[in-house]
Protein backbone atom coordinates (compact mmCIF):
# COMPACT_ATOMS: atom_id res chain seq x y z
CA UNK A 1 0.00 0.00 0.00
CA UNK A 2 2.84 2.46 0.74
CA UNK A 3 6.45 1.88 -0.27
CA UNK A 4 9.33 4.12 0.12
CA UNK A 5 12.57 3.40 -1.57
CA UNK A 6 15.46 5.25 -0.76
CA UNK A 7 13.88 8.75 -0.40
CA UNK A 8 16.32 11.58 0.74
CA UNK A 9 14.81 15.37 1.54
CA UNK A 10 16.94 18.07 1.85
CA UNK A 11 16.38 21.61 3.04
CA UNK A 12 19.39 23.30 2.27
CA UNK A 13 22.01 22.04 3.37
CA UNK A 14 20.40 20.15 5.86
CA UNK A 15 19.55 16.38 5.34
CA UNK A 16 16.17 16.24 7.12
CA UNK A 17 15.40 12.26 5.82
CA UNK A 18 18.43 10.26 4.66
CA UNK A 19 17.64 7.26 2.19
CA UNK A 20 14.93 5.43 4.34
CA UNK A 21 12.99 2.77 2.65
CA UNK A 22 10.46 1.04 4.04
CA UNK A 23 6.88 -0.31 2.80
CA UNK A 24 3.44 -0.65 4.37
CA UNK A 25 0.89 -3.43 3.59
CA UNK A 26 -2.58 -3.55 3.21
CA UNK A 27 -4.20 -3.15 6.14
CA UNK A 28 -1.26 -3.57 8.22
CA UNK A 29 -1.27 -1.08 11.39
CA UNK A 30 2.26 0.42 10.93
CA UNK A 31 3.69 3.01 14.10
CA UNK A 32 6.12 5.00 12.50
CA UNK A 33 8.47 6.29 15.71
CA UNK A 34 11.39 8.46 16.17
CA UNK A 35 12.63 11.49 18.31
CA UNK A 36 11.82 15.34 18.06
CA UNK A 37 13.40 16.12 14.72
CA UNK A 38 14.06 12.63 13.48
CA UNK A 39 12.99 13.22 10.24
CA UNK A 40 8.84 11.71 10.64
CA UNK A 41 6.81 14.95 10.21
CA UNK A 42 8.96 15.29 7.00
CA UNK A 43 8.18 11.85 5.63
CA UNK A 44 5.02 11.91 6.11
CA UNK A 45 4.46 15.43 4.19
CA UNK A 46 6.01 13.54 1.89
CA UNK A 47 3.89 10.88 1.44
CA UNK A 48 0.62 13.14 1.87
CA UNK A 49 1.96 15.25 -1.09
CA UNK A 50 2.67 17.78 0.85
CA UNK A 51 6.42 18.19 -0.23
CA UNK A 52 8.37 16.37 -2.64
CA UNK A 53 11.35 14.31 -2.23
CA UNK A 54 14.67 15.49 -2.99
CA UNK A 55 15.65 11.82 -4.54
CA UNK A 56 13.67 8.26 -4.39
CA UNK A 57 10.43 7.28 -5.00
CA UNK A 58 7.61 6.83 -2.70
CA UNK A 59 4.19 4.92 -4.05
CA UNK A 60 1.21 5.34 -2.05
CA UNK A 61 -1.66 3.08 -3.40
CA UNK A 62 -0.15 2.73 -6.44
CA UNK A 63 0.52 6.32 -7.41
CA UNK A 64 2.88 8.79 -7.25
CA UNK A 65 2.67 11.96 -4.72
CA UNK A 66 4.85 13.88 -6.13
CA UNK A 67 3.30 13.72 -9.45
CA UNK A 68 -0.21 12.07 -9.14
CA UNK A 69 -1.22 14.10 -6.53
CA UNK A 70 -4.83 13.86 -6.51
CA UNK A 71 -5.06 10.61 -6.57
CA UNK A 72 -3.14 9.96 -3.85
CA UNK A 73 -5.41 12.62 -1.94
CA UNK A 74 -8.61 10.69 -3.13
CA UNK A 75 -7.17 7.58 -0.94
CA UNK A 76 -5.89 8.82 2.41
CA UNK A 77 -7.56 10.74 5.21
CA UNK A 78 -5.30 12.53 7.60
CA UNK A 79 -5.78 13.22 11.42
CA UNK A 80 -2.83 16.20 11.76
CA UNK A 81 -1.38 16.92 15.08
CA UNK A 82 -2.78 19.63 15.53
CA UNK A 83 -6.75 20.25 14.92
CA UNK A 84 -7.56 21.65 11.48
CA UNK A 85 -11.22 22.15 11.92
CA UNK A 86 -13.10 25.20 10.83
CA UNK A 87 -14.06 26.01 14.52
CA UNK A 88 -16.75 28.64 13.40
CA UNK A 89 -18.58 25.27 11.98
CA UNK A 90 -20.81 23.01 13.83
CA UNK A 91 -19.77 19.35 13.60
CA UNK A 92 -21.79 18.44 10.67
CA UNK A 93 -20.77 21.11 8.80
CA UNK A 94 -17.20 20.80 9.36
CA UNK A 95 -18.03 17.40 8.03
CA UNK A 96 -19.97 18.64 4.98
CA UNK A 97 -16.92 20.97 3.98
CA UNK A 98 -14.57 18.12 3.61
CA UNK A 99 -17.60 15.91 1.87
CA UNK A 100 -17.80 18.65 -0.93
CA UNK A 101 -14.20 19.34 -1.33
CA UNK A 102 -13.77 15.79 -1.94
CA UNK A 103 -16.33 15.47 -4.57
CA UNK A 104 -18.67 13.07 -2.51
CA UNK A 105 -22.49 13.37 -4.03
CA UNK A 106 -24.99 15.11 -2.38
CA UNK A 107 -27.03 12.00 -0.70
CA UNK A 108 -23.92 9.48 -0.46
CA UNK A 109 -22.40 12.51 1.29
CA UNK A 110 -25.61 12.98 3.84
CA UNK A 111 -25.63 8.97 4.70
CA UNK A 112 -21.71 8.76 5.17
CA UNK A 113 -21.64 11.83 7.56
CA UNK A 114 -24.25 10.10 9.84
CA UNK A 115 -22.18 7.09 10.01
CA UNK A 116 -19.26 8.32 10.73
CA UNK A 117 -20.33 10.96 13.13
CA UNK A 118 -22.22 7.88 14.87
CA UNK A 119 -19.07 5.80 14.48
CA UNK A 120 -17.12 7.89 16.88
CA UNK A 121 -19.83 8.92 19.24
CA UNK A 122 -20.47 12.35 17.89
CA UNK A 123 -24.29 12.01 16.13
CA UNK A 124 -26.01 13.76 19.13
CA UNK A 125 -23.16 16.88 19.22
CA UNK A 126 -23.47 17.15 15.25
CA UNK A 127 -24.85 20.87 15.39
CA UNK A 128 -22.76 22.31 17.82
CA UNK A 129 -19.67 24.69 17.15
CA UNK A 130 -16.49 22.83 17.18
CA UNK A 131 -14.96 25.42 19.20
CA UNK A 132 -17.15 24.08 22.07
CA UNK A 133 -15.50 21.00 21.66
CA UNK A 134 -12.64 19.59 24.07
CA UNK A 135 -9.33 18.10 22.86
CA UNK A 136 -10.70 14.50 22.57
CA UNK A 137 -13.97 15.42 21.00
CA UNK A 138 -12.28 17.55 17.89
CA UNK A 139 -9.98 14.23 17.49
CA UNK A 140 -12.81 11.60 17.31
CA UNK A 141 -14.51 14.41 14.82
CA UNK A 142 -10.97 14.94 12.69
CA UNK A 143 -11.23 10.96 12.74
CA UNK A 144 -14.81 11.03 11.01
CA UNK A 145 -13.97 13.54 8.86
CA UNK A 146 -10.88 12.04 7.71
CA UNK A 147 -12.77 8.41 7.19
CA UNK A 148 -15.19 10.66 5.21
CA UNK A 149 -14.09 9.59 1.69
CA UNK A 150 -13.78 5.97 2.29
CA UNK A 151 -9.89 6.02 2.32
CA UNK A 152 -7.85 2.93 1.89
CA UNK A 153 -5.26 4.63 4.22
CA UNK A 154 -5.79 6.47 7.49
CA UNK A 155 -2.45 8.91 8.32
CA UNK A 156 -2.68 9.82 12.48
CA UNK A 157 0.10 11.77 13.58
CA UNK A 158 0.40 12.02 17.49
CA UNK A 159 -3.61 11.09 17.37
CA UNK A 160 -3.73 10.52 20.67
CA UNK A 161 -1.55 13.63 22.42
CA UNK A 162 -3.22 15.23 25.13
CA UNK A 163 -6.31 12.95 25.71
CA UNK A 164 -7.19 11.45 28.19
CA UNK A 165 -7.44 7.21 28.78
CA UNK A 166 -11.12 6.81 28.24
CA UNK A 167 -11.07 8.68 25.29
CA UNK A 168 -7.76 7.24 23.53
CA UNK A 169 -8.97 4.10 24.58
CA UNK A 170 -12.22 4.98 22.71
CA UNK A 171 -10.42 6.56 19.62
CA UNK A 172 -8.14 3.11 19.72
CA UNK A 173 -10.54 0.72 19.31
CA UNK A 174 -12.22 2.56 16.58
CA UNK A 175 -9.27 2.34 14.48
CA UNK A 176 -8.76 -1.12 15.14
CA UNK A 177 -12.46 -2.08 14.83
CA UNK A 178 -12.26 -0.46 11.25
CA UNK A 179 -9.06 -2.03 10.37
CA UNK A 180 -10.27 -5.70 11.03
CA UNK A 181 -14.09 -5.10 9.35
CA UNK A 182 -12.49 -2.70 6.46
CA UNK A 183 -9.19 -3.69 6.03
CA UNK A 184 -8.10 0.01 6.30
CA UNK A 185 -4.11 0.81 6.32
CA UNK A 186 -3.24 2.48 9.11
CA UNK A 187 -0.34 5.12 9.94
CA UNK A 188 0.88 6.86 12.64
CA UNK A 189 3.07 8.47 14.78
CA UNK A 190 2.79 8.50 18.56
CA UNK A 191 5.08 9.25 21.61
CA UNK A 192 3.34 7.00 23.96
CA UNK A 193 5.34 3.38 23.47
CA UNK A 194 2.77 1.22 24.65
CA UNK A 195 -0.16 2.44 22.32
CA UNK A 196 2.37 1.27 19.58
CA UNK A 197 3.23 -2.11 21.37
CA UNK A 198 -0.12 -2.89 21.76
CA UNK A 199 -1.59 -1.80 18.62
CA UNK A 200 0.22 -1.87 15.60
CA UNK A 201 1.65 -4.97 13.65
CA UNK A 202 4.71 -3.26 12.28
CA UNK A 203 6.90 -0.37 13.52
CA UNK A 204 9.89 1.63 12.32
CA UNK A 205 11.98 3.65 14.00
CA UNK A 206 13.44 6.76 12.37
CA UNK A 207 16.23 8.73 14.27
CA UNK A 208 18.53 11.57 12.75
CA UNK A 209 16.90 10.86 9.25
CA UNK A 210 17.43 7.20 9.03
CA UNK A 211 15.33 3.82 9.89
CA UNK A 212 17.53 2.42 12.65
CA UNK A 213 14.67 -0.73 13.31
CA UNK A 214 11.93 -2.14 10.85
CA UNK A 215 9.68 -5.41 12.39
CA UNK A 216 6.94 -6.11 14.22
CA UNK A 217 7.01 -4.89 18.28
CA UNK A 218 7.64 -8.36 19.07
CA UNK A 219 11.01 -8.41 16.79
CA UNK A 220 12.15 -5.03 18.01
CA UNK A 221 11.65 -6.13 21.78
CA UNK A 222 13.53 -9.44 20.94
CA UNK A 223 16.35 -8.07 18.81
CA UNK A 224 17.39 -5.30 22.16
CA UNK A 225 16.40 -8.08 24.90
CA UNK A 226 13.91 -5.18 25.87
CA UNK A 227 10.50 -5.50 28.32
CA UNK A 228 8.82 -3.15 26.17
CA UNK A 229 8.65 -1.61 23.43
CA UNK A 230 9.61 1.83 24.71
CA UNK A 231 12.84 0.58 25.96
CA UNK A 232 14.11 -1.38 22.64
CA UNK A 233 13.03 2.31 21.53
CA UNK A 234 15.63 3.95 23.96
CA UNK A 235 18.20 1.23 23.25
CA UNK A 236 17.74 2.24 19.38
CA UNK A 237 18.02 5.50 19.87
CA UNK A 238 19.96 6.36 22.77
CA UNK A 239 18.60 8.58 25.73
CA UNK A 240 19.93 11.74 25.13
CA UNK A 241 17.54 14.46 24.74
CA UNK A 242 17.49 16.03 20.95
CA UNK A 243 17.24 19.39 19.99
CA UNK A 244 13.90 20.66 18.71
CA UNK A 245 13.53 23.87 16.92
CA UNK A 246 10.16 25.76 17.37
CA UNK A 247 8.94 28.03 14.66
CA UNK A 248 6.83 31.11 15.24
CA UNK A 249 3.51 29.10 14.11
CA UNK A 250 4.41 26.20 16.52
CA UNK A 251 5.41 28.16 19.04
CA UNK A 252 1.59 30.05 18.67
CA UNK A 253 0.15 26.96 18.56
CA UNK A 254 1.69 25.47 21.59
CA UNK A 255 0.74 28.84 23.10
CA UNK A 256 -3.10 28.57 22.06
CA UNK A 257 -3.32 24.47 23.07
CA UNK A 258 -1.95 25.49 26.85
CA UNK A 259 -5.42 28.24 27.46
CA UNK A 260 -7.63 26.18 25.20
CA UNK A 261 -8.65 22.86 26.57
CA UNK B 1 -19.55 42.73 9.97
CA UNK B 2 -21.71 45.60 11.53
CA UNK B 3 -19.11 46.64 14.07
CA UNK B 4 -17.03 47.58 11.03
CA UNK B 5 -19.15 49.69 9.27
CA UNK B 6 -18.23 52.19 12.73
CA UNK B 7 -15.09 53.20 10.65
CA UNK B 8 -17.24 54.32 7.09
CA UNK B 9 -19.84 55.74 9.36
CA UNK B 10 -17.54 57.95 11.47
CA UNK B 11 -15.92 59.54 8.37
CA UNK B 12 -18.69 60.02 6.43
CA UNK B 13 -20.15 62.19 9.47
CA UNK B 14 -16.60 63.75 10.73
CA UNK B 15 -15.53 64.32 7.81
CA UNK B 16 -18.48 65.32 6.23
CA UNK B 17 -20.32 67.55 7.92
CA UNK B 18 -16.87 68.84 9.56
CA UNK B 19 -14.84 69.92 5.82
CA UNK B 20 -18.28 70.62 4.18
CA UNK B 21 -19.08 73.70 4.69
CA UNK B 22 -15.39 74.73 3.91
CA UNK B 23 -15.89 72.51 0.56
CA UNK B 24 -18.90 73.80 -0.36
CA UNK B 25 -17.54 77.72 -0.13
CA UNK B 26 -14.97 76.86 -1.59
CA UNK B 27 -17.30 75.77 -4.59
CA UNK B 28 -16.93 72.27 -4.76
CA UNK B 29 -20.60 71.26 -4.12
CA UNK B 30 -21.54 68.62 -1.33
CA UNK B 31 -18.65 67.22 0.23
CA UNK B 32 -20.59 64.72 2.02
CA UNK B 33 -21.96 63.70 -1.35
CA UNK B 34 -18.68 63.58 -2.43
CA UNK B 35 -17.14 61.42 0.05
CA UNK B 36 -19.68 58.88 0.21
CA UNK B 37 -18.10 56.70 -2.86
CA UNK B 38 -15.27 57.11 -1.16
CA UNK B 39 -16.20 55.60 2.37
CA UNK B 40 -18.27 53.12 0.31
CA UNK B 41 -14.48 52.40 -1.03
CA UNK B 42 -12.92 52.28 2.71
CA UNK B 43 -15.45 49.79 3.77
CA UNK B 44 -14.45 47.56 0.62
CA UNK B 45 -10.82 47.89 0.94
CA UNK B 46 -10.66 47.50 4.25
CA UNK B 47 -13.19 44.43 4.50
CA UNK B 48 -11.16 43.01 1.06
CA UNK B 49 -7.54 43.23 2.88
CA UNK B 50 -8.52 41.76 5.93
CA UNK B 51 -10.37 39.12 4.12
CA UNK B 52 -7.33 37.62 2.24
CA UNK B 53 -5.18 37.95 5.65
CA UNK B 54 -7.59 35.70 7.35
CA UNK B 55 -5.37 32.79 5.32
CA UNK B 56 -2.57 33.64 8.19
CA UNK B 57 -5.15 32.70 10.84
CA UNK B 58 -6.33 29.47 8.49
CA UNK B 59 -2.43 28.43 8.30
CA UNK B 60 -1.81 29.29 12.03
CA UNK B 61 -4.95 27.30 13.29
CA UNK B 62 -4.92 24.67 10.93
CA UNK B 63 -7.78 24.59 9.29
CA UNK B 64 -5.70 25.71 5.70
CA UNK B 65 -4.36 21.85 5.71
CA UNK B 66 -7.17 20.36 5.46
CA UNK B 67 -8.00 22.48 2.09
CA UNK B 68 -4.10 21.76 0.88
CA UNK B 69 -4.19 18.37 1.54
CA UNK B 70 -7.65 17.90 -0.45
CA UNK B 71 -7.44 16.39 -4.20
CA UNK B 72 -8.58 20.10 -5.04
CA UNK B 73 -5.92 22.31 -6.93
CA UNK B 74 -4.24 25.40 -5.62
CA UNK B 75 -5.73 27.44 -7.85
CA UNK B 76 -9.33 26.12 -6.89
CA UNK B 77 -8.74 27.34 -3.37
CA UNK B 78 -7.66 30.56 -4.36
CA UNK B 79 -10.23 31.57 -6.23
CA UNK B 80 -12.69 30.15 -3.72
CA UNK B 81 -11.27 32.19 -1.20
CA UNK B 82 -11.32 35.19 -3.28
CA UNK B 83 -14.57 35.21 -4.10
CA UNK B 84 -16.05 34.45 -0.62
CA UNK B 85 -13.83 37.43 0.54
CA UNK B 86 -14.76 39.57 -2.10
CA UNK B 87 -18.16 38.82 -1.66
CA UNK B 88 -18.63 39.53 1.77
CA UNK B 89 -16.41 42.91 1.03
CA UNK B 90 -18.89 43.72 -1.73
CA UNK B 91 -22.05 43.22 1.08
CA UNK B 92 -20.12 45.65 3.05
CA UNK B 93 -19.65 48.19 0.17
CA UNK B 94 -23.63 47.69 -0.43
CA UNK B 95 -24.25 48.27 3.46
CA UNK B 96 -22.24 51.53 3.71
CA UNK B 97 -24.02 52.49 0.37
CA UNK B 98 -27.37 52.08 2.85
CA UNK B 99 -25.82 53.92 5.19
CA UNK B 100 -25.01 56.90 2.90
CA UNK B 101 -28.84 56.83 1.68
CA UNK B 102 -29.71 57.53 5.40
CA UNK B 103 -27.69 61.07 5.82
CA UNK B 104 -29.47 61.92 2.41
CA UNK B 105 -27.55 60.86 -0.45
CA UNK B 106 -29.13 59.61 -3.12
CA UNK B 107 -28.14 57.92 -6.90
CA UNK B 108 -28.41 59.29 -10.13
CA UNK B 109 -30.24 56.11 -11.37
CA UNK B 110 -31.12 52.63 -10.59
CA UNK B 111 -29.06 51.81 -13.66
CA UNK B 112 -26.30 53.48 -12.05
CA UNK B 113 -26.74 51.64 -8.79
CA UNK B 114 -26.23 48.65 -10.65
CA UNK B 115 -23.06 49.38 -12.07
CA UNK B 116 -21.85 50.98 -8.81
CA UNK B 117 -22.61 47.61 -7.47
CA UNK B 118 -20.44 46.27 -10.12
CA UNK B 119 -17.72 48.50 -9.64
CA UNK B 120 -17.92 47.57 -5.81
CA UNK B 121 -17.36 43.85 -6.47
CA UNK B 122 -14.45 44.34 -8.90
CA UNK B 123 -12.72 46.30 -6.51
CA UNK B 124 -13.21 43.79 -4.15
CA UNK B 125 -11.65 41.02 -5.85
CA UNK B 126 -8.68 43.18 -6.65
CA UNK B 127 -8.17 44.07 -2.99
CA UNK B 128 -8.75 40.20 -1.88
CA UNK B 129 -6.37 38.64 -4.27
CA UNK B 130 -3.97 41.21 -3.42
CA UNK B 131 -4.50 40.20 0.89
CA UNK B 132 -4.37 36.50 -0.06
CA UNK B 133 -0.70 37.67 -2.33
CA UNK B 134 0.44 39.64 0.99
CA UNK B 135 -0.77 36.84 3.53
CA UNK B 136 0.91 33.91 1.40
CA UNK B 137 4.23 35.46 2.61
CA UNK B 138 3.48 35.95 5.91
CA UNK B 139 3.74 33.18 8.30
CA UNK B 140 2.52 35.56 11.71
CA UNK B 141 0.71 38.75 12.38
CA UNK B 142 4.09 40.45 13.18
CA UNK B 143 4.16 42.69 9.63
CA UNK B 144 0.25 42.88 9.85
CA UNK B 145 0.38 46.34 11.50
CA UNK B 146 3.20 47.52 9.24
CA UNK B 147 0.89 45.97 6.04
CA UNK B 148 -2.01 48.06 7.37
CA UNK B 149 -0.06 51.76 7.70
CA UNK B 150 2.39 51.65 4.56
CA UNK B 151 0.09 50.15 2.39
CA UNK B 152 -3.70 49.90 2.69
CA UNK B 153 -3.75 53.42 4.43
CA UNK B 154 -1.54 55.36 1.71
CA UNK B 155 -3.70 53.28 -0.85
CA UNK B 156 -6.96 54.53 0.74
CA UNK B 157 -6.07 58.01 1.65
CA UNK B 158 -4.00 59.27 -1.42
CA UNK B 159 -7.06 57.26 -4.06
CA UNK B 160 -9.33 60.77 -4.41
CA UNK B 161 -12.05 59.13 -1.92
CA UNK B 162 -11.25 62.35 0.12
CA UNK B 163 -10.70 64.74 -2.18
CA UNK B 164 -11.50 65.20 -5.87
CA UNK B 165 -8.02 64.95 -8.14
CA UNK B 166 -8.30 67.79 -9.80
CA UNK B 167 -5.57 70.59 -9.63
CA UNK B 168 -3.47 67.82 -7.02
CA UNK B 169 0.30 68.24 -7.10
CA UNK B 170 2.12 66.36 -9.17
CA UNK B 171 3.88 63.93 -6.70
CA UNK B 172 -0.30 62.92 -5.13
CA UNK B 173 -1.74 63.09 -8.63
CA UNK B 174 1.23 60.44 -9.85
CA UNK B 175 0.45 58.14 -6.64
CA UNK B 176 -3.18 58.38 -7.22
CA UNK B 177 -2.85 57.41 -10.62
CA UNK B 178 -1.05 54.22 -9.70
CA UNK B 179 -3.74 53.14 -6.98
CA UNK B 180 -5.76 50.78 -7.98
CA UNK B 181 -8.65 52.27 -5.25
CA UNK B 182 -8.88 55.49 -7.31
CA UNK B 183 -10.21 53.92 -10.37
CA UNK B 184 -12.79 51.63 -8.03
CA UNK B 185 -13.97 54.87 -6.25
CA UNK B 186 -14.41 56.74 -9.69
CA UNK B 187 -15.98 54.17 -10.94
CA UNK B 188 -18.70 53.82 -7.85
CA UNK B 189 -19.03 57.78 -7.61
CA UNK B 190 -19.13 57.86 -11.68
CA UNK B 191 -21.95 55.83 -11.79
CA UNK B 192 -23.81 56.62 -8.64
CA UNK B 193 -23.50 60.83 -9.42
CA UNK B 194 -23.26 60.58 -12.83
CA UNK B 195 -19.11 62.13 -12.69
CA UNK B 196 -16.44 60.35 -13.85
CA UNK B 197 -12.48 61.31 -13.47
CA UNK B 198 -10.89 59.26 -15.27
CA UNK B 199 -14.07 57.67 -17.77
CA UNK B 200 -16.10 54.76 -17.25
CA UNK B 201 -14.30 52.59 -19.91
CA UNK B 202 -10.61 53.47 -17.99
CA UNK B 203 -12.04 52.88 -14.73
CA UNK B 204 -13.47 49.38 -16.15
CA UNK B 205 -10.15 48.40 -17.91
CA UNK B 206 -7.76 49.46 -15.56
CA UNK B 207 -9.93 47.62 -12.32
CA UNK B 208 -10.17 44.32 -14.39
CA UNK B 209 -6.37 44.20 -15.65
CA UNK B 210 -5.50 44.80 -12.26
CA UNK B 211 -7.56 42.18 -10.59
CA UNK B 212 -6.53 39.23 -12.86
CA UNK B 213 -2.62 40.21 -12.73
CA UNK B 214 -3.34 40.15 -8.83
CA UNK B 215 -4.96 36.81 -8.86
CA UNK B 216 -2.28 35.50 -10.97
CA UNK B 217 0.28 36.91 -8.44
CA UNK B 218 -1.58 35.73 -5.65
CA UNK B 219 -2.24 31.74 -7.01
CA UNK B 220 1.18 32.15 -7.95
CA UNK B 221 2.22 32.77 -4.20
CA UNK B 222 -0.39 30.76 -2.65
CA UNK B 223 0.70 27.70 -4.36
CA UNK B 224 4.09 28.15 -3.29
CA UNK B 225 2.96 28.21 0.74
CA UNK B 226 4.43 24.91 2.30
CA UNK B 227 3.29 24.25 6.08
Amino acid sequence: MIDVTHITKKFGTITAVDDISFSVGTGEIFAFLGPNGAGKTTTIKMLTTLLKPTQGGIRVNNADPASDQDAVRRSFGIVFQDPSLDDELTAYENMEFHGVLYGIPRVMRRARIEEMLKFVELWDRRDDLAKHFSGGMKRRLEIARGLLHHPRILFLDEPTLGLDPQTRNHIWSYIQNLNKSEGITVFFTTHYMEEADRVAHRVAIIDHGKIVAQGSPQELKVNKNAATLEDAFLAYTGTDIRADSVSGAEAMRQHRRMWRR
Amino acid sequence: MIGSLGQPLLFLVALGFGFGPIYARAGGGNYIFFIAPGVIGMGIIFTAIFGGIELIWDRQFGFLKETLVAPVSRLEIMMGRTLGGATVSCIQGILVFFITLAIGFRPVSMAGLLVAVLFMFLTSLLFTALGTAIASRMEDMTAFPIIINFVIMPLFFLSGSLFPLQGLPKGILWIAKIDPLSYGVDGIRGALTGVYHFGFAADALILAVVAVILLGVGTYLFSQIEI
